[in-house]
Protein backbone atom coordinates (compact mmCIF):
# COMPACT_ATOMS: atom_id res chain seq x y z
CA UNK A 1 0.00 0.00 0.00
CA UNK A 2 2.88 1.99 0.46
CA UNK A 3 3.61 2.06 -3.34
CA UNK A 4 4.87 5.26 -4.50
CA UNK A 5 5.42 6.00 -8.35
CA UNK A 6 7.32 8.38 -9.53
CA UNK A 7 5.97 10.83 -12.59
CA UNK A 8 6.69 14.06 -14.52
CA UNK A 9 4.31 17.31 -13.58
CA UNK A 10 3.07 17.74 -17.33
CA UNK A 11 0.49 20.40 -16.09
CA UNK A 12 -0.82 22.22 -13.31
CA UNK A 13 -4.80 22.68 -13.44
CA UNK A 14 -5.76 24.14 -10.17
CA UNK A 15 -3.03 25.76 -7.62
CA UNK A 16 -5.58 25.62 -4.72
CA UNK A 17 -3.58 25.06 -1.01
CA UNK A 18 -6.26 22.12 -0.26
CA UNK A 19 -7.89 21.55 -3.64
CA UNK A 20 -4.78 21.75 -6.43
CA UNK A 21 -4.31 19.36 -8.96
CA UNK A 22 -1.46 18.65 -12.06
CA UNK A 23 -1.71 16.44 -14.66
CA UNK A 24 1.49 13.94 -13.87
CA UNK A 25 2.53 11.51 -16.60
CA UNK A 26 3.85 7.99 -15.56
CA UNK A 27 5.84 6.33 -18.69
CA UNK A 28 3.85 7.62 -21.29
CA UNK A 29 0.48 7.59 -19.01
CA UNK A 30 -0.87 10.97 -18.07
CA UNK A 31 -3.06 11.18 -14.85
CA UNK A 32 -4.99 13.82 -12.74
CA UNK A 33 -2.88 13.95 -9.24
CA UNK A 34 -3.61 16.34 -6.13
CA UNK A 35 -0.52 18.08 -5.39
CA UNK A 36 -1.75 19.85 -1.49
CA UNK A 37 1.38 17.97 -0.48
CA UNK A 38 3.92 19.33 -3.13
CA UNK A 39 2.72 23.07 -3.57
CA UNK A 40 6.38 24.07 -4.92
CA UNK A 41 6.33 21.31 -7.64
CA UNK A 42 6.52 22.99 -11.13
CA UNK A 43 6.45 21.67 -14.41
CA UNK A 44 8.92 19.27 -15.59
CA UNK A 45 9.70 18.29 -11.67
CA UNK A 46 8.96 14.74 -10.93
CA UNK A 47 6.99 13.80 -7.65
CA UNK A 48 5.93 10.41 -6.16
CA UNK A 49 2.35 9.50 -6.31
CA UNK A 50 0.34 7.39 -3.85
CA UNK A 51 -3.02 6.84 -3.76
CA UNK A 52 -3.73 9.64 -6.12
CA UNK A 53 -1.63 12.26 -4.17
CA UNK A 54 1.87 13.57 -4.79
CA UNK A 55 3.79 12.80 -1.28
CA UNK A 56 6.99 14.08 -1.88
CA UNK A 57 9.19 15.98 -4.93
CA UNK A 58 11.79 13.83 -6.52
CA UNK A 59 15.52 15.08 -5.45
CA UNK A 60 16.76 15.07 -9.12
CA UNK A 61 20.44 15.80 -7.99
CA UNK A 62 20.16 13.34 -5.22
CA UNK A 63 19.65 10.80 -7.83
CA UNK A 64 21.63 11.29 -10.48
CA UNK A 65 24.47 11.74 -8.15
CA UNK A 66 23.70 7.91 -7.26
CA UNK A 67 23.49 6.79 -10.22
CA UNK A 68 27.10 8.22 -10.64
CA UNK A 69 28.13 6.46 -7.88
CA UNK A 70 26.49 3.56 -8.91
CA UNK A 71 28.13 4.11 -12.54
CA UNK A 72 31.88 4.14 -11.06
CA UNK A 73 31.36 1.01 -9.56
CA UNK A 74 29.89 -0.51 -12.65
CA UNK A 75 33.06 0.68 -14.28
CA UNK A 76 35.26 -0.68 -11.75
CA UNK A 77 33.71 -3.54 -12.41
CA UNK A 78 34.29 -4.04 -16.57
CA UNK A 79 37.82 -2.61 -16.00
CA UNK A 80 38.21 -5.96 -13.35
CA UNK A 81 36.63 -8.08 -16.31
CA UNK A 82 38.88 -6.77 -18.53
CA UNK A 83 41.80 -7.53 -15.87
CA UNK A 84 40.54 -10.81 -15.39
CA UNK A 85 40.12 -11.23 -19.39
CA UNK A 86 43.77 -10.36 -20.29
CA UNK A 87 44.92 -12.01 -16.86
CA UNK A 88 43.29 -15.52 -18.85
CA UNK A 89 45.00 -14.63 -22.35
CA UNK B 1 10.71 3.13 -19.61
CA UNK B 2 9.87 4.74 -16.56
CA UNK B 3 12.48 7.18 -14.95
CA UNK B 4 13.95 6.71 -11.30
CA UNK B 5 12.54 3.43 -11.57
CA UNK B 6 14.33 1.53 -14.36
CA UNK B 7 17.85 2.75 -13.51
CA UNK B 8 17.45 1.08 -10.18
CA UNK B 9 16.67 -2.01 -11.59
CA UNK B 10 19.94 -2.71 -13.31
CA UNK B 11 20.98 -6.24 -13.01
CA UNK B 12 24.74 -5.63 -13.79
CA UNK B 13 24.71 -3.31 -10.66
CA UNK B 14 22.43 -5.66 -8.92
CA UNK B 15 25.21 -8.08 -9.14
CA UNK B 16 27.76 -6.23 -8.19
CA UNK B 17 25.90 -5.30 -4.97
CA UNK B 18 25.13 -8.51 -4.30
CA UNK B 19 29.11 -9.60 -4.59
CA UNK B 20 29.81 -6.60 -2.28
CA UNK B 21 27.20 -7.90 0.16
CA UNK B 22 28.58 -11.25 0.68
CA UNK B 23 32.51 -9.98 0.58
CA UNK B 24 31.57 -7.67 3.54
CA UNK B 25 29.13 -9.99 5.49
CA UNK B 26 31.48 -12.27 7.76
CA UNK B 27 28.23 -13.65 10.04
CA UNK B 28 24.94 -13.98 8.24
CA UNK B 29 23.48 -11.04 9.70
CA UNK B 30 19.29 -10.60 10.62
CA UNK B 31 17.96 -7.74 9.02
CA UNK B 32 13.87 -6.57 8.65
CA UNK B 33 12.69 -4.86 6.35
CA UNK B 34 9.93 -2.70 7.93
CA UNK B 35 7.57 -2.51 4.54
CA UNK B 36 5.75 -4.82 2.78
CA UNK B 37 6.45 -3.52 -0.64
CA UNK B 38 9.95 -3.65 -0.03
CA UNK B 39 9.09 -7.65 1.02
CA UNK B 40 7.31 -8.07 -2.01
CA UNK B 41 9.97 -6.73 -4.57
CA UNK B 42 13.14 -8.61 -2.07
CA UNK B 43 11.00 -11.81 -2.90
CA UNK B 44 10.11 -10.79 -6.26
CA UNK B 45 13.60 -10.48 -7.77
CA UNK B 46 14.83 -13.14 -5.59
CA UNK B 47 16.95 -10.98 -3.56
CA UNK B 48 16.42 -13.49 -0.88
CA UNK B 49 18.05 -16.28 -2.09
CA UNK B 50 20.78 -14.78 -4.10
CA UNK B 51 21.65 -13.44 -0.28
CA UNK B 52 21.23 -16.43 1.67
CA UNK B 53 23.22 -17.30 4.31
CA UNK B 54 24.67 -13.94 4.12
CA UNK B 55 22.11 -11.89 5.37
CA UNK B 56 18.78 -13.37 6.39
CA UNK B 57 15.68 -10.66 5.86
CA UNK B 58 12.60 -11.06 8.42
CA UNK B 59 9.90 -9.18 7.13
CA UNK B 60 8.15 -7.15 9.28
CA UNK B 61 4.85 -5.16 9.74
CA UNK B 62 4.61 -2.90 7.44
CA UNK B 63 1.15 -4.20 5.73
CA UNK B 64 -1.44 -2.00 6.94
CA UNK B 65 -4.35 -3.97 6.14
CA UNK B 66 -2.50 -6.96 7.97
CA UNK B 67 -1.78 -4.65 10.93
CA UNK B 68 -5.63 -3.48 10.92
CA UNK B 69 -7.44 -5.31 14.18
CA UNK B 70 -10.43 -7.17 13.53
CA UNK B 71 -12.51 -5.39 15.56
CA UNK B 72 -12.45 -2.12 12.98
CA UNK B 73 -13.21 -4.55 9.72
CA UNK B 74 -16.22 -5.53 11.84
CA UNK B 75 -17.11 -1.89 12.17
CA UNK B 76 -16.52 -1.28 8.83
CA UNK B 77 -19.12 -4.37 7.81
CA UNK B 78 -21.45 -3.58 10.49
CA UNK B 79 -21.39 0.19 8.68
CA UNK B 80 -21.55 -1.40 5.18
CA UNK B 81 -24.79 -3.00 6.13
CA UNK B 82 -26.45 0.40 7.07
CA UNK B 83 -28.93 1.80 4.65
CA UNK B 84 -28.21 4.32 2.74
CA UNK B 85 -24.40 3.92 3.61
CA UNK B 86 -21.05 3.22 0.81
CA UNK B 87 -18.37 2.36 2.51
CA UNK B 88 -15.13 2.91 0.71
CA UNK B 89 -11.63 1.64 0.65
CA UNK B 90 -8.96 0.28 -0.82
CA UNK B 91 -8.43 -2.74 -2.58
CA UNK B 92 -6.80 -4.87 -0.17
CA UNK B 93 -8.76 -3.31 2.95
CA UNK B 94 -11.83 -5.08 0.93
CA UNK B 95 -10.12 -8.45 0.42
CA UNK B 96 -9.11 -8.89 4.35
CA UNK B 97 -11.47 -11.52 6.38
CA UNK B 98 -13.07 -9.96 9.46
CA UNK B 99 -14.56 -12.16 11.73
CA UNK B 100 -17.94 -12.63 9.59
CA UNK B 101 -15.91 -12.72 6.19
CA UNK B 102 -14.37 -9.79 3.84
CA UNK B 103 -15.95 -6.41 3.34
CA UNK B 104 -16.00 -8.14 -0.88
CA UNK B 105 -17.94 -11.08 0.81
CA UNK B 106 -20.41 -8.75 2.24
CA UNK B 107 -21.20 -6.98 -0.94
CA UNK B 108 -21.73 -10.08 -2.66
CA UNK B 109 -24.74 -10.43 -0.16
CA UNK B 110 -26.19 -7.31 -0.65
CA UNK B 111 -23.70 -4.90 1.58
CA UNK B 112 -22.85 -1.30 -0.49
CA UNK B 113 -18.54 -0.86 -0.71
CA UNK B 114 -16.93 0.38 -3.20
CA UNK B 115 -13.45 0.04 -4.06
CA UNK B 116 -11.28 2.92 -4.33
CA UNK B 117 -7.85 4.47 -5.60
CA UNK B 118 -7.64 7.39 -3.74
CA UNK B 119 -9.34 8.61 -0.69
CA UNK B 120 -10.11 11.82 -2.36
CA UNK B 121 -12.36 9.64 -5.07
CA UNK B 122 -14.49 9.08 -2.16
CA UNK B 123 -15.11 12.62 -1.30
CA UNK B 124 -16.09 13.15 -5.27
CA UNK B 125 -18.54 10.16 -4.63
CA UNK B 126 -20.03 11.68 -1.33
CA UNK B 127 -20.71 15.38 -3.71
CA UNK B 128 -22.38 13.81 -6.66
CA UNK B 129 -24.62 11.22 -4.42
CA UNK B 130 -25.82 13.63 -1.67
CA UNK B 131 -28.32 10.53 -0.89
CA UNK B 132 -25.76 8.71 0.49
CA UNK B 133 -24.00 8.66 3.62
CA UNK B 134 -19.99 7.94 2.23
CA UNK B 135 -18.03 6.51 4.63
CA UNK B 136 -14.12 5.72 3.87
CA UNK B 137 -12.57 3.39 5.65
CA UNK B 138 -9.20 5.20 6.63
CA UNK B 139 -5.95 2.71 7.12
CA UNK B 140 -2.31 2.77 6.08
CA UNK B 141 1.09 3.96 7.48
CA UNK B 142 2.54 7.37 7.36
CA UNK B 143 2.73 7.32 3.51
CA UNK B 144 -1.59 7.43 3.43
CA UNK B 145 -2.39 9.68 6.22
CA UNK B 146 -1.78 12.58 4.08
CA UNK B 147 -3.81 11.52 1.76
CA UNK B 148 -6.91 10.49 3.66
CA UNK B 149 -6.00 13.67 5.88
CA UNK B 150 -6.46 15.91 2.63
CA UNK B 151 -10.00 13.67 2.02
CA UNK B 152 -11.12 15.11 5.48
CA UNK B 153 -9.70 18.56 4.51
CA UNK B 154 -11.67 18.90 1.07
CA UNK B 155 -15.10 17.46 2.68
CA UNK B 156 -14.92 20.32 5.57
CA UNK B 157 -14.16 22.96 2.93
CA UNK B 158 -17.03 21.68 0.56
CA UNK B 159 -19.33 21.65 3.80
CA UNK B 160 -20.25 17.95 3.13
CA UNK B 161 -22.35 16.53 5.72
CA UNK B 162 -22.16 12.74 4.04
CA UNK B 163 -18.61 11.97 4.18
CA UNK B 164 -17.18 10.60 7.30
CA UNK B 165 -13.76 8.62 8.25
CA UNK B 166 -13.16 5.63 10.08
CA UNK B 167 -9.81 5.77 10.85
CA UNK B 168 -7.09 3.12 11.62
CA UNK B 169 -3.88 4.35 10.58
CA UNK B 170 -1.14 3.03 12.18
CA UNK B 171 2.65 4.43 13.16
CA UNK B 172 5.52 2.44 11.93
CA UNK B 173 8.19 3.70 14.51
CA UNK B 174 6.44 2.79 17.85
CA UNK B 175 5.57 -0.60 16.57
CA UNK B 176 9.73 -0.78 15.75
CA UNK B 177 10.22 -0.57 19.17
CA UNK B 178 8.02 -2.70 20.41
CA UNK B 179 9.64 -5.57 18.48
CA UNK B 180 12.96 -4.29 19.83
CA UNK B 181 11.85 -5.05 22.85
CA UNK B 182 10.47 -8.25 22.83
CA UNK B 183 12.50 -10.86 24.47
CA UNK B 184 12.61 -13.18 21.79
CA UNK B 185 13.87 -10.47 19.09
CA UNK B 186 15.75 -11.20 16.51
CA UNK B 187 16.56 -7.89 14.64
CA UNK B 188 20.06 -6.59 14.13
CA UNK B 189 19.66 -4.02 11.55
CA UNK B 190 16.87 -2.16 10.38
CA UNK B 191 16.21 -1.61 6.56
CA UNK B 192 13.83 1.61 6.98
CA UNK B 193 10.60 1.99 5.18
CA UNK B 194 11.32 4.47 2.38
CA UNK B 195 8.11 6.32 0.99
CA UNK B 196 7.32 6.81 5.15
CA UNK B 197 10.31 8.56 5.55
CA UNK B 198 9.50 10.63 2.71
CA UNK B 199 6.87 12.28 4.45
CA UNK B 200 7.86 12.36 8.25
CA UNK B 201 11.99 12.18 7.35
CA UNK B 202 14.26 10.38 9.03
CA UNK B 203 15.39 12.48 12.32
CA UNK B 204 13.41 10.53 14.68
CA UNK B 205 15.16 7.58 14.44
CA UNK B 206 18.24 8.91 15.76
CA UNK B 207 17.66 7.97 19.69
CA UNK B 208 16.42 5.01 18.33
CA UNK B 209 19.27 3.66 16.71
CA UNK B 210 21.06 4.81 19.82
CA UNK B 211 18.67 3.46 22.57
CA UNK B 212 19.40 -0.12 20.32
CA UNK B 213 22.34 0.01 19.21
CA UNK B 214 20.53 -1.27 15.91
CA UNK B 215 21.14 0.48 12.30
CA UNK B 216 18.48 2.06 10.91
CA UNK B 217 18.86 2.70 7.17
CA UNK B 218 16.50 4.52 5.07
CA UNK B 219 15.65 1.74 1.36
CA UNK B 220 13.85 2.52 -1.44
CA UNK B 221 12.01 -0.58 -3.09
CA UNK B 222 13.80 -1.34 -6.59
CA UNK B 223 16.61 -4.26 -6.34
CA UNK B 224 19.56 -1.43 -6.56
CA UNK B 225 17.79 0.59 -3.84
CA UNK B 226 17.02 -2.20 -1.75
CA UNK B 227 20.81 -3.96 -1.95
CA UNK B 228 22.32 -0.75 -1.75
CA UNK B 229 20.31 0.00 2.02
CA UNK B 230 21.42 -3.81 2.41
CA UNK B 231 25.20 -3.05 2.02
CA UNK B 232 24.93 -0.07 4.28
CA UNK B 233 23.48 -1.81 7.22
CA UNK B 234 25.59 -4.47 6.73
CA UNK B 235 28.93 -2.74 6.32
CA UNK B 236 27.82 -0.72 9.94
CA UNK B 237 26.94 -4.30 11.21
CA UNK B 238 30.29 -5.53 10.64
CA UNK B 239 32.05 -2.51 11.93
CA UNK B 240 30.21 -2.04 15.05
CA UNK B 241 28.64 0.94 14.07
CA UNK B 242 24.80 1.81 14.80
CA UNK B 243 23.82 5.06 13.28
CA UNK B 244 20.68 6.38 10.52
CA UNK B 245 21.35 6.36 7.14
CA UNK B 246 19.35 7.04 3.86
CA UNK B 247 20.07 5.45 0.82
CA UNK B 248 17.02 6.59 -0.59
CA UNK B 249 17.50 9.99 -1.35
CA UNK B 250 15.91 11.21 -4.13
CA UNK B 251 12.48 10.31 -2.11
CA UNK B 252 13.71 11.57 1.38
CA UNK B 253 14.90 14.05 2.94
CA UNK B 254 16.15 14.25 6.54
CA UNK B 255 13.34 16.38 7.71
CA UNK B 256 10.93 14.63 5.12
CA UNK B 257 8.04 16.74 3.45
CA UNK B 258 7.07 19.31 5.90
CA UNK B 259 4.13 20.43 3.78
CA UNK B 260 2.50 16.80 4.11
CA UNK B 261 2.89 16.92 7.74
CA UNK B 262 1.27 19.89 7.97
CA UNK B 263 -1.87 18.39 6.23
CA UNK B 264 -1.47 15.40 8.68
CA UNK B 265 -1.36 17.65 11.82
CA UNK B 266 -4.08 19.50 10.55
CA UNK B 267 -6.52 16.57 10.55
CA UNK B 268 -4.61 13.96 12.86
CA UNK B 269 -3.60 13.43 16.15
CA UNK B 270 -1.32 10.77 17.47
CA UNK B 271 -3.30 7.86 19.99
CA UNK B 272 -2.88 4.69 20.77
CA UNK B 273 -3.83 1.75 18.43
CA UNK B 274 -4.48 -1.83 18.90
CA UNK B 275 -2.73 -3.51 16.22
CA UNK B 276 -3.26 -7.48 14.99
CA UNK B 277 -0.81 -9.47 16.54
CA UNK B 278 1.55 -6.69 18.90
CA UNK B 279 -1.72 -5.93 20.45
CA UNK B 280 -2.47 -2.45 21.94
CA UNK B 281 0.95 -0.44 20.86
CA UNK B 282 1.56 3.40 22.27
CA UNK B 283 1.13 6.43 20.05
CA UNK B 284 0.81 3.41 17.18
CA UNK B 285 -1.92 5.15 15.36
CA UNK B 286 -3.79 8.40 14.75
CA UNK B 287 -7.08 9.91 15.74
CA UNK B 288 -9.28 12.79 13.90
CA UNK B 289 -8.68 16.14 16.14
CA UNK B 290 -11.74 17.63 17.87
CA UNK B 291 -11.99 19.89 15.00
CA UNK B 292 -12.72 17.07 12.81
CA UNK B 293 -14.89 15.04 14.58
CA UNK B 294 -18.13 15.78 12.99
CA UNK B 295 -16.54 13.45 10.13
CA UNK B 296 -15.38 10.42 12.87
CA UNK B 297 -18.00 7.27 11.78
CA UNK B 298 -18.37 6.23 15.13
CA UNK B 299 -20.22 9.56 16.06
CA UNK B 300 -22.01 10.01 12.89
CA UNK B 301 -23.37 6.67 13.53
CA UNK B 302 -22.73 6.16 17.31
CA UNK B 303 -21.26 2.91 17.26
CA UNK B 304 -18.54 1.74 19.02
CA UNK B 305 -15.56 -0.50 17.79
CA UNK B 306 -15.58 -3.35 19.82
CA UNK B 307 -12.56 -4.04 22.35
CA UNK B 308 -13.12 -7.91 22.72
CA UNK B 309 -11.04 -9.93 20.08
CA UNK B 310 -13.64 -11.89 18.60
CA UNK B 311 -11.77 -13.63 15.83
CA UNK B 312 -13.74 -16.47 14.28
CA UNK B 313 -12.43 -20.09 14.07
CA UNK B 314 -10.77 -19.51 10.54
CA UNK B 315 -8.69 -16.14 11.99
CA UNK B 316 -7.47 -18.43 14.71
CA UNK B 317 -5.95 -20.55 12.73
CA UNK B 318 -4.17 -17.69 11.31
CA UNK B 319 -0.54 -16.92 12.96
CA UNK B 320 -0.63 -13.41 11.57
CA UNK B 321 0.81 -12.31 14.48
CA UNK B 322 3.82 -14.30 14.80
CA UNK B 323 4.59 -13.72 10.85
CA UNK B 324 4.11 -9.69 11.44
CA UNK B 325 6.36 -10.07 13.88
CA UNK B 326 8.82 -11.59 11.81
CA UNK B 327 8.48 -14.58 14.72
CA UNK B 328 7.90 -17.26 11.91
CA UNK B 329 8.16 -17.59 8.36
CA UNK B 330 4.96 -17.98 5.87
CA UNK B 331 6.58 -21.05 5.09
CA UNK B 332 7.03 -22.82 8.42
CA UNK B 333 3.25 -22.36 8.92
CA UNK B 334 1.08 -25.38 8.65
CA UNK B 335 -1.48 -23.97 7.13
CA UNK B 336 0.89 -22.15 4.57
CA UNK B 337 -0.30 -22.94 0.45
CA UNK B 338 -2.66 -25.97 1.91
CA UNK B 339 -5.91 -24.48 3.97
CA UNK B 340 -4.51 -20.73 3.45
CA UNK B 341 -3.97 -19.69 -0.22
CA UNK B 342 -4.84 -16.41 -1.91
CA UNK B 343 -8.06 -17.76 -3.05
CA UNK B 344 -9.03 -18.55 0.05
CA UNK B 345 -6.69 -16.97 2.82
CA UNK B 346 -7.06 -17.94 6.30
CA UNK B 347 -5.62 -14.34 7.27
CA UNK B 348 -4.60 -10.69 5.90
CA UNK B 349 -0.68 -11.42 5.27
CA UNK B 350 -1.86 -14.39 2.61
CA UNK B 351 -4.82 -11.37 1.25
CA UNK B 352 -2.69 -8.16 0.66
CA UNK B 353 -0.48 -7.14 -2.52
CA UNK B 354 1.68 -6.53 0.78
CA UNK B 355 1.60 -9.36 3.02
CA UNK B 356 4.06 -11.55 3.75
CA UNK B 357 2.36 -15.20 3.20
CA UNK B 358 1.25 -13.71 -0.60
CA UNK B 359 4.50 -12.89 -1.28
CA UNK B 360 5.76 -16.08 -0.45
CA UNK B 361 3.41 -17.90 -1.80
CA UNK B 362 3.50 -16.30 -5.15
CA UNK B 363 7.35 -16.37 -5.72
CA UNK B 364 8.48 -19.09 -3.37
CA UNK B 365 5.98 -21.31 -3.36
CA UNK B 366 6.63 -24.72 -1.22
CA UNK B 367 10.42 -24.17 -1.07
CA UNK B 368 11.78 -23.17 2.79
CA UNK B 369 14.76 -20.67 3.21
Amino acid sequence: MCLGVPGKVVEWIDRDPVFGRALVEFGGIRRECHMACVPDAEVGNYVIVHAGIAITRVNEQDAERTLQDLAAIAEGLSARDEFNSAGTV
Amino acid sequence: MMKFIDEFRDPVLATELVRRIRATAKQPWVLMEVCGGQTHSLLRHGIDVELQDAVELIHGPGCPVCVTDISAIDLAQQLASLPGVMLASFGDMLRVPGSQGSLLTARAAGANVMMVYSPVDAVRHAQSHPELQVVFFAVGFETTAPATALAVLQAHQLGLENFSVLVSHVRVQPAMEVLMQAPDNRVQGFLAAGHVCSITGYDLYDDFAQRYRVPVVVTGFEPVDLLQGILECVTQLETGTAEVRNTYGRSVARFGNPAAQRVVETVYEIDDRAWRGFGVIPAGGYRLRENFATFDVQRRFGLTRSTETNDSATAQRCRAGEVLSGRLKPCDCPEFGTACTPDSPLGAPMVSSEGACAAWFRYHRGSKL
